[in-house]
């Protein structure tokens, strides 16, 4: 038993409920965030590192109350849930940071913080849980913060969106509900390791009942992880709120839904492989990222552009998920791509939309032909953004390009040629709307209708300055670095792969 | 009694559904209450409906015997219905509040007015 496994959990939590109690105190609530999300991210280290020089098959569990499993509710930490919560930690951190500015004193004194400590909560927990129910509870504690930090501030379009949101997440909500009461009703278990193995039974006999309870399961994922043909609800929405809220948003909820994805497709839905990942998955996948990024084209605000690119590049995680077992044989090496790409992407598309802020900042508006001449300006940040845009189209030596290498890599080894071509194809107009951005915001000179604060920008100090652009830094260097070591993020990742395509170690550690 | 059951499920699901895909956003609430109910019996039914005797262990034995009422859709409904209320309270609010600030009566109309690009 391993209280390690708890912390990340337990930990925003309490950060949450003390910052409740200096309701309004403002400067207090960011230092106890800060120190907080701080706390997070050592736990999360130190889980990661725990996990991994464990060697292949550890798995940390935990049993809540000493209930065995399958009775109680389980906690497991494999290398993959460790490294997603690693990530909550990095992201987590880095939007605090920069929410000490971005975020103005009216949404503080309305419970940013502790919404937001009770969102990395939630999705911690998502991450760590070795049940099916439980996994719904933390959705709905992560779903519930994310809906009021959608409309805190309570601005007519930021409301708008938050509705459409609000509205989906309850349709994918009811969808998993229903899909749990039939889970108990055919396996008997809500408990996932119990469930994979009830299952392989009732496949045996009855192979389309668990099929159609996996497809109920994939449309409610789907319309979290934003996947074609669900994806709708977040261009819609995650443009509107403050920056650090889409930053936090973009970087990990829709994670989520795919970390939800890869669980229960290499644990319990694995019995017929050729339809649901073959078949569903892969042209899922691939109509995800090519509307994607053809949505993001006709796109003239930044933050729009990007919440469009979100959808697209959630298209090449599930991709990776689907390659794994299309081919004859299970292939370790997509599932590692699909987990570089996860990282890769929280790291990215973050910086992106904390960029997009400082242009909005900067510039008073996101739109693209209000902004412009950042290049002469502001040449550090047009740096900053560069390196960033070229890592999400996959140039090298950044971490995107070792994503999709790993991607195509695995695809061309399998021949899936088509799926690949479909991937480059992706890549190439990503590329193109980096270099729209780039070229309207930073390179060219203003033209046209400009924003009233245009010139002038609201009166800030080098303080606040180099607070909005340290996290940006940080993650650039991150990115870079990625890039860099790319032989031991793959490592790690390929070990991850193989512990989730390997589900008897997993049901092992949960149920000795 | 199964059967009837089904029946209710299949009417709760197939109304929240036709009044979710109607314009009126009220509608579309309602509609989300239904499913949520549905989904409510549905873990009901499927935790199979009988009247056998509460779980719990005689004194002079270490386990059950023999039929016994399952506990766990109980409480599996009852966490769910808690989370429903709660976020049906808060989505009522947050019409009001996005009424008050832009009014609309249908989706539709919320549409028009966040989906204009050229607004800053």
């Amino acid at each position: 038993m391993t209280y390690l496994l708890i912390l990340p959990i337990l930990i925003p939590m309490l950060t949450g409920v003390v910052s409740l109690v200096f309701w309004t105190r403002i400067r207090t609530e960011r230092t106890l965030s800060l120190i907080g999300v701080s706390a997070l991210l050592g736990v999360a280290v130190a889980l990661f590192l725990e996990v991994w020089n464990g060697g292949d098959a550890q798995i940390l569990t935990m049993q809540m109350g000493d209930w065995p499993a399958p009775f109680g509710i389980t906690f497991a930490a494999d290398l993959f849930s460790a490294i997603m919560v690693l990530l909550t930690g990095t992201i987590g951190l880095m939007t605090t940071i920069y929410s000490t500015v971005n975020i103005d004193r009216q949404r503080v004194a309305h419970g940013y913080y502790p919404l937001v400590n009770f969102l990395l909560m939630g999705i911690c927990g998502a991450f760590l849980t070795g049940d099916m129910f439980n996994l719904y509870v933390w959705f709905e504690v992560l779903l519930i913060s994310s809906f009021v930090l959608l409309g805190l501030g309570v601005e007519a379009d930021q409301l708008q969106g938050t509705l459409k949101y609000v509205v989906i997440n309850l349709v994918s909500s009811t969808i998993f509900l229903s899909g749990l009461g039939i889970l108990y009703g055919v396996a008997g278990t809500l408990n996932m390791a119990d469930a994979a193995v009830q299952l392989a039974e009732v496949a045996q006999t009855r192979p389309g009942l668990v099929t159609t309870l996996a497809m109920i399961f994939l449309v409610a994922f789907a319309i979290k992880a934003a996947m074609f043909p669900l994806f709708f609800w977040m261009p819609a929405s995650y443009h509107t709120p403050p920056v650090s809220i889409s930053a936090l948003f973009a970087g990990l909820l829709t994670k989520v839904g795919v970390y939800s994805l890869i669980r229960i497709f290499t644990l319990i839905f694995v019995h017929d492989a050729a339809y649901t990942h073959r078949t569903v998955l892969l042209w899922m996948a691939g109509l995800t990222m090519v509307i994607g990024v053809f949505g993001a084209m006709s796109q003239m605000e930044m933050r729009r552009i990007l919440a469009f690119h979100s959808v697209s590049q959630v298209g090449y995680m599930v991709l990776g998920l689907a390659l794994a077992m299309s081919g004859a044989e299970i292939v370790p090496l997509a599932l590692a791509g699909t987990i570089i790409y996860i990282i890769h992407h929280s790291v990215v598309k973050s910086n992106l939309f904390l960029i997009s802020g400082v242009v909005r900042w900067l510039r008073g508006s996101a739109y693209l032909k209000k902004t412009g001449g950042l290049i002469t300006t502001r040449p550090y940040l047009s740096v900053l953004f560069f390196i960033a845009a070229m890592s999400l189209a996959g140039l090298p030596p950044l971490s995107g390009f070792w994503a999709k290498l790993t991607l195509v890599q695995a695809g061309l080894s399998i021949g899936h040629s088509w799926i690949v071509a479909v991937a480059l194809f992706t890549g190439v107009w990503t590329m193109y709307s980096m270099t729209k951005i780039w070229s309207y915001v930073f390179w060219n000179k203003p033209k046209g209708e400009t924003s009233p604060n245009f010139e002038k920008p609201i009166d800030y100090s080098f303080f606040e300055l180099s607070v909005h652009i340290a996290p940006i830094l940080l993650l650039v260097v991150a990115t870079v670095l990625l890039g860099l070591f790319a032989e031991p993020v793959i490592a790690v990742a390929l070990t991850a792969a193989n512990q989730l395509l390997e589900p008897s170690i997993y049901i092992k550690a949960v149920m000795p | 009694m199964e059967f009837l059951l089904a029946i209710v499920i299949g009417v709760l699901y197939a109304s929240g559904l036709y009044l979710m895909m109607q314009q009126s956003i009220v509608k579309l609430v309602i509609g989300l209450g239904l499913l949520g109910h549905g989904a409510h019996l549905l873990i009901f039914t499927i935790g199979r409906v009988n009247r056998d005797v509460a779980p719990i262990i005689p004194a002079d034995s270490k386990y059950l015997t023999g039929a016994f009422a399952d506990p766990l859709p109980q409480a599996l409904i009852l966490t769910a219905i808690v989370i429903g209320f709660g976020v049906l309270a808060f989505t009522l609010v947050l019409i009001r509040e996005t009424n008050r600030a832009a009014p609309a009566i249908t989706i539709a109309q919320h549409e028009q007015d966040s989906g204009d690009v050229s607004r800053t």
